[in-house]
């Protein structure tokens, strides 16, 4: 049973977390650090408490105020959203052993699939196609003799990095040597730990992620993909579902791939799993999240099931709401990140105070935002401010009502992302859905 | 009595120092060009190197590093 949940995050996904804690007639507490005050997260929550100064290590990132905040106020759950504590199998622990319910997996998962190298491990016993590469970490010797065998380039990775951070690229053996000496110490420094891996890089693949849920009670099922080429350094920009580039036969493939991985790792909650598609139809597990995470709303908009609602019932020990026959991917679905940022400046932040705002509407039009015409945007935390997220019978109606929601949706006082994804809209390749993970990096070094 | 003061652009978390570990960007008494980098502003998880216009000597470094700075507030005294 859970009865107050303390939502251990901000802006739009805490909102979006409150959201679902009302649905299920569940209490909320709102945490905050002193900067925001006056966020929309901490407005919408049935209580609310400051958990420090702006710095996130003072506030969002420290575990011991959160727990201290869900004590004092009687909550006997936490939901960390994504990012901040969210992969901390650390934080896990010290939830469940204050008898506090982690709205996640267990930290023993989180700890598994943390390390890149025993992801991939996993993935390979349980007969997931992983991207060839070595077995584990290996020595300067072994990548030099994996590199020969797969051909150049490749990829040296830290075994403990993540989220883009880590990943270098070698063209040929003598860079590679060079490479591998250097990365560790980086690896080292950055993460405490210079383990490294080698994978072979594939060019123009794209990033297809498959959702999953699983409860307690022998419930695994996969909520079908997400397309998330279209990036910038490494973080998404647009994601879609279905994706362009999936036949049916691999798109059942790679879902049942997933299902098969969340099941080898004994894992709970909602999570994700992330592979590279080739030009050929090949796919290889990269990595798992395990967390929800920030596109979730595209699965939840062509099947209908709420991904969020889903994580509480497990939390609380109930079966899923849902089984795998009743999931369908109905029309189609995209998201764009709507960020404080100006594209035309080198996508430099712009944080300040929203004088206007007018949200879309409309048909098939979601937006998740906690900001409001006179909030003031910090400029401490994530530049991500609004999704916006259309869904329509097919993709042509959803590309449609995206120009029209992008167009009804008006932020004066800041300056966003609108105009750039309006402009994206006119892009061939993302008109017909052809691109690939380094398409829009080239797209704008070009510009 | 200050003759020039260099202020950040930027709304953020100030840095003195490119990482950590490294020496800072400059110290009270250092001369300095116009275009060197004095230090890092931190916004929205982003960091920004602050540069200098004019040249001088750097008379006071009048905020630390991880010091919340607003956008137009003076760091650095020039003389």
């Amino acid at each position: 049973m859970i009865r107050k949940v303390l939502v251990a995050n901000r802006g739009e996904i805490a909102l979006r977390v409150t959201r679902a804690c009302r649905e299920l007639d569940l209490a909320t507490v709102a945490v905050y650090s002193t900067a925001d005050e006056t966020a929309g997260h901490v407005r919408a929550a049935d209580e609310s408490v400051c958990i420090g100064p702006p710095r996130a290590r003072d506030s969002y990132l420290n575990a011991g105020a959160l727990i201290q905040a869900a004590k004092q106020t009687g909550a006997d759950a936490v939901h960390p959203g994504y990012g901040f504590l969210a992969e901390n199998a650390a934080f896990a622990r010290q939830c469940a052993e204050e008898d506090i319910v982690f709205v996640g997996p267990s930290a023993d998962a989180i700890d598994r699939m943390g390390d890149k190298a025993v992801a991939r491990k996993l993935a390979g016993e349980s007969g997931v196609p992983t991207v060839p590469g070595t077995e584990g970490t290996a020595s300067t010797e072994e990548a030099l003799e994996t590199a020969e065998e797969l051909g150049y380039p490749v990829m040296v990775k830290a075994a403990a990095g993540g989220g883009g951070r880590g990943i270098r690229v070698a063209t040929g053996p003598d860079e590679l040597a060079a490479l591998v000496t250097e990365a560790a110490r980086e690896a080292e420094a950055a993460f405490g730990d210079p383990s490294l891996y080698v994978e072979k890089l594939l060019v123009d693949a794209r990033h297809v992620e498959v959702q999953v849920l699983a409860d307690a009670h022998g419930n695994t099922i996969h909520l079908y993909e997400r397309e998330c080429s279209l990036q910038r350094r490494r973080q998404k920009l647009v994601e879609e579902s279905p994706s362009p580039a999936l036949s049916p036969e691999t798109r059942d493939a790679m879902c049942e791939a997933a299902v098969t991985l969340t099941r080898a790792v004994g894992y709970t909650n909602a999570g994700t799993i992330e592979f590279l598609l080739d030009a050929g139809g090949g796919f290889y597990f990269i990595e798992m999240n395990t967390r929800i995470q920030v596109e979730h709303p595209v699965t939840e908009m062509i099947t209908g099931v709420d991904l969020v609602k889903e994580q509480l019932r497990v939390a609380a020990g109930e079966p899923l709401s849902v089984a795998q026959a009743d999931v369908h991917q109905l029309g189609a679905a995209i998201e764009f990140r709507v960020n404080a940022e100006d594209a035309d400046d080198n996508f430099m932040p712009s944080p300040g105070t929203i004088a206007t705002l007018d949200l879309p509407g409309g048909p098939g039009v979601r937006v998740d935002t906690a900001m409001y015409a006179g909030y003031t945007i910090p400029p401490f935390y994530d530049s991500l401010v609004a999704k916006l997220i259309v869904s329509g019978r097919d993709r042509d109606e959803a590309l449609a009502r995206g120009r029209r929601a992008l167009g009804e949706f008006r932020v004066e006082g800041v300056t966003t992302t609108i105009p750039f994804h309006l402009a994206l809209l006119d892009d061939p390749a993302v008109r017909s859905g052809d691109y690939h993970v380094d398409y829009l990096e080239r797209k704008l070094a070009r510009a | 009595m200050a003759d020039k003061t260099i202020k950040s652009p930027y709304p953020g978390t100030f840095y003195r120092r490119p990482s950590p570990e490294a020496d800072p960007y400059i110290s009270e008494g250092d001369s300095i060009e116009p275009g060197q980098v004095v230090g890092l502003v931190e916004i929205m998880k982003n960091f920004h190197e602050i540069t200098s216009e004019e040249s001088g000597t750097v008379a006071r470094i009048l905020v630390e590093s991880e010091d919340l700075v607003e956008a137009g507030q003076d760091i650095i005294e020039l003389s």
